[in-house]
């Protein structure tokens, strides 16, 4: 009691370099001073260099005249058109095989991780095979493989492939499929029925969960969407005076002319993304199916539920709780990625700003921009990432 | 009542009095028959599923022996053999011809010893290090992770001891890939665990250094880190200092994996419970000794795999290298399969075939050893 009572002397007798809030104070502020230290130099280095060697500074350089052609663009970018424009245009096509590469991994994800938990043994085999060899190979080797081993040795456009005659071809200049042209009364039309079919789902399912909670008879909730989500378009094209149009590409003798070309860096880049990382989402999706007790399971059945009620109901979403997080970085990992395509020449946006870094010499502008938009998407996901799972966290008593 | 008293005492003919043996089950259960119907034949789907796994196996294993073996050509001069008939399987010859530029790159003929001799030093130090049971631990910790780098330093790029100088610029192939991959090993694991100490720290400032370090760094693709590394590292310099090229890449590589280890460091730090830090504390230990003695030795094994993981992720992420214009394994083969010597349709697929092999036995025996090393520290802490 009578130590208790003096903790006045006890802090008197430490010295004031062994007290720890001072000492880490002081550790603070050097570390401080040290780090901007560093920046200053840097910023002080770099001012210095870029003068010496006359590199203009600043970002007025993106309303220059850029001059260089891109092999794909979803948007327009006319001869003329400017620095910026060619980013965004690389910036599109980044957006592009990323989304177009999650949703392939993601099934093919599915479909290997649930192959390995398969009872069938050739199956089982196969799926770990699959994910043993392409997790353990190089990224940037699967692209090569795919362009210069599969892309870029079919035949030529003049015996080109057709998997349906007269409307698809593919040869070593890529995927040409008919163009797709539609009027657009029809195209507004379309996506405004697309648009009410999605509320028309909401509203239903709604519905039908009310419904069940009063009688408990269970509607055919998915198929009756899926029928309104088809339906809806079908009617306004058809009520739009049917404005779609295909145009068969044209082969000639040398060449095929009109019809959508996909060109092979884009199918290379997209195949190997999403084989890769499906092979990383199937490990996932197996140990997410994997944490989901056995007890869960039985318990389900017991309660007379059917075996796809079970999987529907009662594993998947306990299983996505643990497959979400990893699941979304790898789909961060796959947009990251996929500025692998500088390596095949497939216009991203690292590949058309190095292109633009090259010409203009201006690299700090260049990496600055490249840095902005990976961060700002990285850190937006993260952000999501941490209100998903704090939405689905197990709600505790 | 009477039924109890009557068991008990007189025997009965039609109860047993024995348990019966046994039956043994069917044929159709057990053995080969019954493993066959367990995992290939249960249902009629599993009969299609079956079959069409059979026929894609059959038919991948088929494209990959035919392309390697059968319709491949062994012996050759040059590109001309390979071109000969337009079926033609892989290009061994090619290899043949190269594959000393895929191991050493340009490093000068004359010196070629130096890389064995450091290769050879490497495997003599790594392998006991590896292996649980050898003796003298500390001894080949010290050699291996402080000598061994200046040994490696020293002897290849030379300029000393009479050894003649060889630039950076001539190295290439494994060579590259290994000294790109394991100066990222070595340079990660400390860096990371030091950040992942920041982010856990209780001041401020430090915290939030690392914090920005590790998620900027964790947010960038490595490939705009190298593009970063080559183009503005020699711009952050004063005038007149120049960095070595293949030194622009290894510090690019480092930072880059340096901010994955550090978050599964974070990992195990936040799975040892508050018990363990309280403890140490009662004990007396100071910050440095109660994170090096009793927090960091059951937080790193709690995240082995994931230490092994990010290992295999930047020795796969080597290869980007070859991207800045460095001449690692996969950057020799794309080197030389331009070569019009050799030029033909399958001249490439060989070389990535050789590269893919490579990168695997790697990348599958670290997967391998992670594996048994978990364990075998498996002290039973798991659930």
């Amino acid at each position: 009691m009578a130590l208790a009572d003096g903790p006045a002397a006890g802090e008197a007798k430490v010295v004031w370099y062994n007290d720890p809030v001072v000492r880490g104070r002081i550790f603070q502020g050097l570390t401080l001073a040290f780090v901007v230290f560093l920046t200053w130099g840097i910023i002080h280095n770099t001012a210095v260099n870029l003068q010496s060697r006359n590199i203009a500074q600043g970002f007025g350089f993106l309303s220059t005249t850029a001059g260089f052609d891109i092999a794909q663009s979803l948007i327009s970018y006319p001869q003329d058109a400017d620095y910026g424009r060619a980013i965004l245009v690389g910036l599109v096509n980044t957006v592009l095989v990323a989304v177009l590469g999650v949703i392939l991994a993601t099934i093919f994800g599915f479909i290997g991780g649930v192959a390995r938990l398969s009872s069938n043994y050739v199956v089982r085999k196969l799926a770990t095979s699959y994910v043993e060899i392409v997790r353990n190979v190089p990224l940037l080797l699967q692209i090569f493989f795919w362009y210069f081993g599969v892309l870029r040795v079919l035949p030529g456009p003049r015996d080109s492939i057709q998997p349906i005659p007269g409307w698809i071809f593919l040869n070593n200049r890529g995927l040409i499929m008919p163009q797709v042209t539609m009027t657009k009364l029809t195209a507004d039309a379309m996506f405004y029925a697309v648009l009410a079919a999605i509320v028309a789902i909401l509203v239903l399912r709604s519905v039908f969960r009310k419904l069940q909670e009063r009688t408990g008879t269970q509607a055919p909730v998915f198929l009756i969407s899926l029928a309104v989500l088809i339906a809806f378009p079908v009617v306004a094209y058809l009520a739009t005076g049917a404005g779609i149009t295909l145009t068969a590409p044209a082969k000639s003798t040398f060449n095929i002319t009109g019809g959508t070309r996909v060109i092979p860096e884009f199918m290379a880049l997209l195949m190997a993304l999403a084989f890769y990382t499906g092979a990383f989402i199937a490990e996932i999706v197996r140990a997410g199916i994997l944490a989901v007790s056995h007890g869960q399971t039985e318990a389900a059945s017991s309660l007379g539920l059917k075996p796809n009620n079970i999987l529907r109901l009662v594993v998947v979403p306990q299983a996505l709780r643990v497959i979400i997080p990893p699941l979304t970085s790898q789909y961060l990992n796959l947009t990251k990625n996929s500025s692998l395509a500088v390596a095949v020449g497939y216009p991203d946006l690292v590949s058309t700003g190095g292109t633009v870094l090259n010409q203009t010499g201006q690299a700090v502008e260049v990496i600055a921009i490249w840095m902005v938009i990976y961060l700002g998407t990285s850190l937006t996901t993260s952000a999501f990432m941490n209100w998903y799972n704090a939405k689905m966290a197990i709600r505790e008593r | 009542m009477t039924m109890t008293s009557a068991s008990d005492t007189a025997p009965i003919a039609f109860v047993r009095h024995e348990m019966v043996q046994a039956e043994p089950p069917p044929p159709s259960m057990v053995g080969m028959q019954g493993w066959l119907k367990k995992n290939l034949f249960s249902t009629p789907g599993n009969i299609l599923l079956t079959a069409v796994g059979f026929f894609l196996a059959a038919w991948l294993i088929w494209q990959v022996v035919d392309f390697a073996i059968v319709r491949a050509v062994f012996v050759g001069t040059s590109g001309e053999d390979c071109r000969k008939s337009p079926d033609v399987g892989a290009c061994w010859p090619y290899v043949q011809a190269y594959w000393k530029l895929f191991v050493y790159g340009r490093y000068p003929i004359a010196e070629r010893w130096r890389v064995d001799l450091t290769g050879l030093v490497f495997v003599v130090l790594l392998v006991p290090l590896m292996i649980p049971a050898a003796p003298l631990k500390r001894l080949n910790v010290i050699l291996f992770f402080l000598i061994f780098p200046v040994f490696a330093f020293s002897m290849l790029v030379g300029g000393w001891f009479g050894l003649p100088h060889v630039e950076t610029a001539l190295w290439g192939g494994v060579l590259v890939s290994l000294v790109v991959a394991v100066t990222g090993i070595v340079m990660s694991l400390p860096l990371g665990v030091l950040l992942a100490l920041g982010r856990r720290s209780k001041m401020p400032v430090i915290r939030l250094l690392s914090t920005i370090f590790i998620e900027f760094w964790r947010g960038v693709p490595l490939i705009t880190v190298l593009f970063m590394a080559s183009n503005m590292l020699p711009l952050f310099m004063p005038a007149g200092v120049d960095v070595d090229k293949l030194l622009r890449a290894l510090i690019g590589v480092s930072l880059f994996s340096a901010a994955y280890m550090a978050e599964v460091v974070r990992g195990g730090l936040q799975a040892i419970p508050k018990g363990q830090y309280e403890g140490a504390m009662a004990l007396g230990l100071s910050y440095w000794r109660m994170m090096g003695l009793v927090v960091m030795p059951q937080a790193l094994k709690l995240v082995i795999p994931g230490i092994v993981n990010t290992f295999i992720g930047l020795f796969k992420d080597t290869t980007l290298v070859s991207i800045v214009s460095i001449f690692d394994l996969l950057g020799m083969i794309n080197f030389t399969r331009t070569d019009s010597a050799w030029a033909a349709p399958t001249t490439a697929m060989t070389g990535y075939l050789v590269a893919a092999v490579f990168y695997w036995v790697f990348c599958f025996g670290m997967s391998r050893y992670s594996m048994f090393m978990e364990n075998r520290l498996n002290t039973g802490h798991k659930r």
